[in-house]
């Protein structure tokens, strides 16, 4: 405990560890000593394992199973299949998107490695070999890969289970493997300034299938304790709450009857969002076996089956006057699914917020629309270190803008300036529906132009192009839109995505907070108590923070999205101020005044006038537990349930510099400069981690990332053998910035800022390679940029090796 | 499968347990003895989150049988710390410069940072993140890393002078 009697303003303010100090991470000390608790550490008493037997086929029907042989093996206890699960209507599962998914493959798989058995068994090497003894008969099937085929009136037809329903989700379907129509935006006048525009681009822009890979696969303990009728699970869950609910429906056990767990969450980055197969058949198991089950996946499992991100063929156009300002945007987008509709967006958003697709700059008039299909692989689409689908929708406009830019001759950067939003314009109300906060989009380019030598970049690729040497410069001002949301347009099965802060202050002056989120790496048990220091003068040494106990924690809607800062920090600020309204009326009774007398002061509220008169928080807790004014309940506690008024909207300006051997098709990093606006600025240290993390994840994703299908949908290299992950060798070294326009609905101003870099960091990787090459002539090159491809180019444009 | 007694010395304690001819080592410190520091992020080798230090060289313990340390001087992260609890200039080094996010890395980077210490006491940037390339991090981009290990060289080699 710390004690703040005798010290100055300036220790007290140091002693606070409030919002704006470096903080260094309460969560460290176990991290580092190696005593995480993973769900993979979690060892129950008999606890048992249980693992998939998966499909070799991307399509097949399933002739038989004999999972008899698999029985006779030392250690195998059970193998669940589809037929297992029909009486208890678990063989399939309501997705997040309101269609259904097969939780063991019931007649047919759709998808390469689709779970068809679960084995269970004493140890993982028990259920390795019953997975091998498990007797499947398939019969192949015409696989559908490509999405652009999908909707051709001989494709095959894939969901067959589906094939007489008018929708799964989110809208009416025209084919079999059709999923949904969204669009939205004003089309007849968009088509008006087309046809009437000085000039006009058009690129088709994909942004190929990835996957969040966070480097603890997903995973979960199910325990069944059958004397009480209570269900314990154990998980790897961004959202442990919306788990509860969901487990509830699928399984019909009481939710009281449930506690979910999320302990330390090794990664997420959207991966961990979603209900998976794994869960119900560990479940299933546990309840039919009375022992806990452990389900862990592999990497292999993760690449292949759990959450796979993007896959969208996006067509962009841009209109323009002569000198460069848009007049209008139209786009189409192509949105492979996968085999189920169970990507994880606000229920009502079928594309999530795709429609942010005009970032940055003041368009007047846009269309958008987005056709979902499924096809042959595995089911997802999650919001990968994104706001449901806003990395898609940042990529496209900050590459058609590059597009726009060559087509006219106009610098990449004047451009963005012609087009931006204006300071002056905030609160900004976008064409396509949005209401921007804040922002100060000239000032933030200002400052990374300066900081690069802008003019100095341009000048010395111009010298290098006349020697024939390949430089490209990548500008990116992105605008995100993150913190959902609002419960009037976004819910979960019906849920609104609020969050919820509970906090209690102890007698002796500390304090636990608990809240609906779950950190998984972004360090929220040191900054969510550096919020509440400020608010209420407790030190942030002495706040606990907990999270991801749906028994203790109030009901939140996770983690992800960058919504912790914009919403459950709003619910912390709020449940922090109605503790310290209480604290002041125990004030104003310890100190004989009126609460109209009373100033606060860092940690305590003092008298107007007679500043040695004063009562600190600490001295405040106690009274709160023993001599209370008339009428006021005993304890000092608060909860907040926060609805926000709006969405948040981060920016920033980010600037790449590569160089390029036409040789070897080489790409190197020469410099990344990344200046982000989050608003209130939390904890800078921690701002700073997530950058950095962001921009390498983005740096994957763009120079070297892909989840490749062969004709036959065998997945090319779902291991990290194939899989592109960067190590420390290739990432480049990062340069952050940063200014600071605060959110004006937001209780402390702050943004949220975790997603930012990958948002921003993808096009500007991206408009850096395409850039080196933009003087012959070259638009547009399709990611990942790697060496193979980039050579490609130079040679398609002779000048490769 | 049947199953042999293996032993070996694993942070300074001297253990045996049973395994089969198969069991990983891996699988043989999380499940037979308990030490869930070291973890498994790919199976593969390629992200070192399961890094140990057997008989002074960093190894991957995803990738060796249990049987094949039979009898060797294994370090993991758990064995760090000095024996009162004080941390070791690495991992001071990795709270102090932020090097960590989500931790599952961490066991695996400390343990590879111990041994590349031990290899290069003064690296540079450069041979820092040649030397911790067969380890993955998803979280930090690896630039705090790369100052943790040279924060934790620093303070080695002040201590090493201080004691001369």
């Amino acid at each position: 405990m710390t004690d703040v009697k005798e010290m100055t303003l300036e220790e007290r303010e140091a002693t606070l560890g409030g919002i704006g100090t470096a903080r260094k991470r309460k969560e460290d000390a176990r991290f580092i000593q190696g005593k995480g608790n993973y769900v993979d550490d979690i060892k129950l008493p008999d606890t048992v394992v249980g693992n998939f037997v998966r499909s070799p086929h991307a399509h097949a029907r399933i002739k038989s199973i004999n999972t008899e042989p698999a029985t006779r093996i030392p250690g195998v206890i059970a193998v669940l299949t589809a037929d297992d699960l029909r009486p208890l209507n678990l063989h399939w599962m309501p997705t997040l998107a309101g269609d259904a998914q097969a939780v063991l493959a019931d007649e047919k798989v759709h998808f390469q490695n689709q779970e068809v058995a679960f084995v269970i068994g004493e140890d993982r090497y028990a259920v390795a070999d019953g997975i091998e003894a498990v007797e499947v008969e398939y019969e192949d099937l015409p696989a559908l890969v490509d999405p652009t085929k999908a909707l051709l009136p001989d494709a095959p037809v894939l969901r067959e289970d589906a094939q007489d329903k008018s929708e799964v989700g989110q809208g009416a379907r025209r084919h079999p493997n059709h999923i949904f129509t969204w669009d939205c935006g004003d089309k007849d006048a968009t088509d008006q300034a087309f046809a009437g525009a000085a000039v006009t681009v058009k690129e088709e822009i994909f942004y190929p299938r990835c996957h969040p890979c966070p480097l603890e696969p997903c995973g979960c303990v199910a325990s069944m304790d059958k004397v009480r009728g209570e269900l314990t699970l154990y998980g790897t869950f961004q959202a442990p709450h919306v788990i509860r609910t969901v487990v509830s429906l699928i399984s019909g056990l009481a939710e009281h009857n449930i506690r979910v767990v999320s302990p330390d969450v090794g990664g997420g980055f959207g991966n961990k969002v979603g209900a998976y197969p794994g869960y119900v058949c560990a479940t299933v198991g546990s309840i039919v076996l009375g022992r806990p089950v452990k389900w862990i996946e592999s990497r292999i499992d993760n690449l292949s089956t759990t959450a796979f991100a993007r896959d969208y063929l996006m067509t962009g156009e841009l209109a323009a006057d002569p000198d460069g300002r848009i007049t209008a945007l139209r786009c189409h987008v192509l949105a492979d699914h996968g085999a189920f509709n169970s990507h994880a967006q606000p229920s009502k958003w079928p594309a999530g917020f795709f429609n942010i697709v005009t970032g940055s700059y003041d368009i007047p008039v846009a269309h958008c629309s987005v056709d979902g299909v499924f096809t042959n692989k595995a089911p997802g689409g999650v919001a990968y270190r994104c706001s449901f689908r806003v990395t898609e929708a940042a990529y496209l406009i900050e590459r058609m803008i590059d597009v726009l830019a060559q087509k006219l001759d106009i610098d990449k950067a004047e451009i963005r300036r012609r087009n931006f939003v204006k300071a002056s314009q905030f609160p900004y109300r976008s064409c396509l529906g949005w209401e921007y906060d804040s922002g100060d989009y000239e000032t933030a380019l200002d400052k990374a132009l300066a900081a690069v030598d802008y003019e100095g970049l341009r000048r010395e690729q111009a010298e290098k192009r006349a020697r024939g040497e390949l430089m490209g410069i990548g500008i990116a001002t992105f605008t995100e839109i993150v913190g959902a949301g609002p419960t009037r347009n976004c819910d979960i099965l019906g849920i609104g995505m609020f969050d919820s802060c509970e906090i209690r202050v102890h007698p002796t002056g500390s304090a636990i907070a608990r809240l609906g989120t779950k950190s998984q790496g972004q360090g929220h048990e040191t900054t969510y108590a550096q919020i509440i220091a400020t608010e209420i003068g407790i030190p942030s040494d002495d706040i606990t923070i907990e999270e991801g106990d749906t028994d203790t924690a109030p009901y939140g809607l996770g983690t992800y999205g960058s919504r912790s800062t914009p919403v459950a920090a709003a619910a912390a600020a709020q449940a922090a101020r109605k503790i310290r309204a209480k604290a002041k009326k125990i004030a104003a009774h310890m100190l004989e005044v009126g609460e109209d007398d009373l100033e606060w002061e860092i940690d305590r509220f003092k008298v107007r006038g007679l500043p040695e008169k004063a009562a600190s928080m600490k001295e405040i807790a106690m009274a709160a537990y023993q001599s209370l004014p008339e009428g006021l309940e005993q304890g000092l506690e608060a909860v907040n349930y926060y609805d926000p008024p709006n969405f948040t909207y981060p920016f920033g300006a980010y600037v790449c510099v590569v160089d390029v051997d036409p040789h070897t098709g080489e790409v190197k990093i020469r410099r990344f400069y990344a200046l982000d606006d989050c608003g209130t600025r939390i904890n800078p240290m921690v701002i700073d981690g997530q950058v950095h993390g962001g921009l390498a994840e983005a740096f994957g994703i763009a120079m070297g990332q892909e989840l490749v299908f062969d004709e036959i949908g065998n997945i090319q290299g779902a291991s990290l053998m194939d899989y592109f992950l960067p190590t420390a060798v290739e990432t480049p070294h990062w340069e952050t910035d940063f200014t600071v326009t605060p959110s004006p609905h937001h209780p402390i101003g702050a943004k949220g800022v975790g997603e930012s870099p990958n948002v921003g960091g993808v096009p500007a990787f991206s408009n850096a390679v395409v850039d080196a090459f933009a003087h012959l002539g070259v638009t547009h090159m399709t990611m990942p940029h790697t060496h193979w491809r980039v050579w490609k180019q130079c040679e398609a444009l002779g000048i490769g090796g | 499968m049947a199953k042999t007694a293996v032993s070996m010395t694993v942070n300074g304690r001297a253990v045996e347990a049973l395994a089969e001819p198969r069991t990983l080592l891996i699988h043989f410190l999380r499940d037979q003895l308990g030490i869930t520091g070291p973890h498994v992020g790919c199976e593969t080798s390629h992200c070192g989150a399961c890094t140990v230090d057997i008989d002074g060289k960093s190894v991957k313990s995803c990738t060796l049988f249990a049987v094949q340390a039979q009898g060797a001087e294994v370090l993991t992260v758990e064995g760090m710390a000095g024996a009162d609890g004080t941390l070791s200039v690495i991992q001071e080094g990795f709270m102090q410069e932020h090097g960590l996010q989500c931790g599952y890395c961490t066991p695996g980077m400390i343990t590879r940072a111990y041994r590349l210490l031990q290899e290069t006491p003064n690296p540079s940037e450069e041979q820092i993140r040649w030397g911790l390339s067969g380890n993955l991090c998803r979280c930090t981009g690896y630039q705090n890393i790369v100052k943790a290990v040279r924060y934790a060289a620093e303070k080695l080699q002040a201590q090493k002078e201080a004691a001369e």
